[in-house]
């Protein structure tokens, strides 16, 4: 069925050792044509505290997981990329106006873009995620009522707009007017929430690699994001994925989209910073 | 006499079980994070411990520890040591001190503390993701600390 992939995956065992096929040293490419950076030095900012190497999210994943984001075929986070497509194109609210009306394609007017967000807005004085972004536009240009965050069709918007960035570096600004905002967001990266008393660094810094019962513990990287969960069967945004680990630790959470959020998304964003943009990702 | 009475009557309105149990804020450490007294004042039941440490909704020790003792619970994780030979490495006092409050024995551990009940950023009600205020139910209550510690206890190589 899935003759591509097999065919990529054939090529890739006889060039490679059978022990890099998969696990925590396969190699990622798409459709057999868009090669995905999965391991990159680490970025100065870290001053090491990951070792020299940062990591994608998909390598920690079983080799089941794994395979079923190597192809679009396969993928069912590309249903949701088609749906965004439709959006794309209709006309919603008082302007008469679509994205298309201002943005063409995508494919063109789009490259790069999801590679930069979180990003400083001069006009609007706030670093804004991409969410915010399209929602700006949405109320400002269409004149249309901005979608809900984190729910399906921002989501699937968001996942549109950053398939036409994959394989490109992840690469947002944390210095100049955006450097408060990734403070704040660093701060809350190392504070111990909740009755367990356990940061998003206890987990994902000290134990990546490491199995806490049955999960086995990555980076906590967002370069894949939005990603489709096995577990829930849908595209799930960055702040639910926060939200959900902070839960976890029996503490009170905050909202997706609030200001905390962005600010954590901007800090966790550049941890990434040089892995490749991977949206939509196929995770459990 | 009076002191047992007056005692008696305080916990029978807590709801506690037992009438000699200390209160999590009446916890006694030493100088390093050992806890002589026991918290219920009935002794540990080991079985029912084992069960807390590899039950995901009590204890879930096995979250972050292996325990040989139990190997038919899988998926065992490996953030701290193994427990294996615990009881031959601490003492009951020092184990019932490492369960209560762990960070009184390794400073700044990722591990949480089960008898503890304020001192919390962002505390929330179990795992809603909703507000709770302070003092929150302990992770553990006093018999539960004592089972488990009795459990720790026949951990031998
Ligand atoms: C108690 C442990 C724990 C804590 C604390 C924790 N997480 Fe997680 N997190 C997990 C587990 C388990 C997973 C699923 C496996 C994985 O991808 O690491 C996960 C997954 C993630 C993912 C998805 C990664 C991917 O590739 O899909 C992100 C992003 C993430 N966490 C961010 C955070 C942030 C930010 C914080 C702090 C606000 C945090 N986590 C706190 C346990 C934790
Ligand atoms: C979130 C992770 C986590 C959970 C859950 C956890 N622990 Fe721990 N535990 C640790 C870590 C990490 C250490 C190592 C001490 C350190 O350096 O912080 C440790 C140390 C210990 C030790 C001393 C180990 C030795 O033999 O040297 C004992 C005993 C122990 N834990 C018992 C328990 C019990 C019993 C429970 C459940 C009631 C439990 N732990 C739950 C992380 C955890």
């Amino acid at each position: 069925m899935n003759f591509k992939a097999t065919l990529a995956c054939a090529a890739f065992v006889a060039s490679v050792a059978p022990a890099a096929f998969a696990g925590e040293d396969a190699e990622l490419v798409l459709n057999g044509e868009i090669p995905i950076v999965t391991t990159a030095p680490a970025p100065a900012h870290l001053d090491g505290v990951l070792g020299d190497e940062i990591k994608s999210g998909w390598l920690f994943r079983s080799d089941e997981t794994q395979a079923t984001q190597m192809d679009d075929f396969d993928n069912p986070g590309m249903i949701f990329v088609d749906q965004a497509q439709a959006s794309w194109d209709t006309v919603e609210g008082s302007e008469g106006k679509s994205c298309a009306s201002c943005h063409n394609d995508p494919a063109e007017s789009m490259k790069g873009v999801r590679a930069t967000y979180p990003k400083w807005n001069e006009e609007a004085g706030e670093v804004r995620t991409l969410a915010m972004q399209i929602n700006d536009c949405r109320e400002n240009q269409m004149g249309a009522e901005p979608w809900k965050y984190d729910k399906g069709d921002i989501v699937s918007m968001e996942a549109l707009i950053s398939v036409q960035s994959r394989g490109m570096p992840v690469n947002v600004a944390i210095d100049g007017p955006a450097q408060s905002t990734w403070e704040q967001g660093k701060e809350m990266y190392y504070t111990r929430y909740g009755q367990f008393e356990l940061s998003c660094a206890n987990c994902h810094e000290d134990n990546f690699g490491n199995m806490i019962r049955a999960d086995h513990l990555s980076q906590g990287q967002i370069n894949g994001f939005p990603v489709y969960r096995l577990k829930n069967t849908k595209l799930n945004g960055s702040h639910s994925r926060f939200k959900g680990c902070i839960r976890d630790t029996r503490a009170e959470t905050f909202n997706p989209g609030s200001p905390e959020f962005v600010a954590l998304e901007l800090y966790v964003a550049s941890r990434g910073n040089g892995l490749s943009v991977e949206a939509p990702s196929v995770r459990n | 006499m009076m002191k047992w009475i007056a005692i008696a009557a305080l916990s029978s309105v807590a709801g506690m079980a037992s009438a000699e149990a200390v209160a999590p804020a009446d916890v006694q450490f030493d100088d390093y994070g050992a806890v002589e007294v026991s918290l219920s004042g009935t002794p540990g039941d080991a079985a029912n411990g084992a069960a807390i440490v590899g039950d995901k909704k009590q204890g879930n020790c096995v979250a972050c520890h292996q325990v040989g003792a139990l190997a038919d619970i899988p998926f065992q994780g490996e953030i701290g040591p193994a427990l294996n030979g615990a009881g031959d490495r601490w003492t009951e006092a020092e184990l019932r001190g490492i369960v209560s409050n762990s960070k009184k024995t390794f400073e700044g551990s990722m591990m949480p503390s089960y008898y503890k009940t304020t001192g919390y950023i962002r505390p929330g009600d179990a795992f809603t993701g909703k507000a709770a205020s302070e003092p929150l139910p302990p992770l553990m209550d006093a018999q539960m600390i004592e089972d488990v510690v009795a459990f720790l206890a026949t951990l031998k190589e």
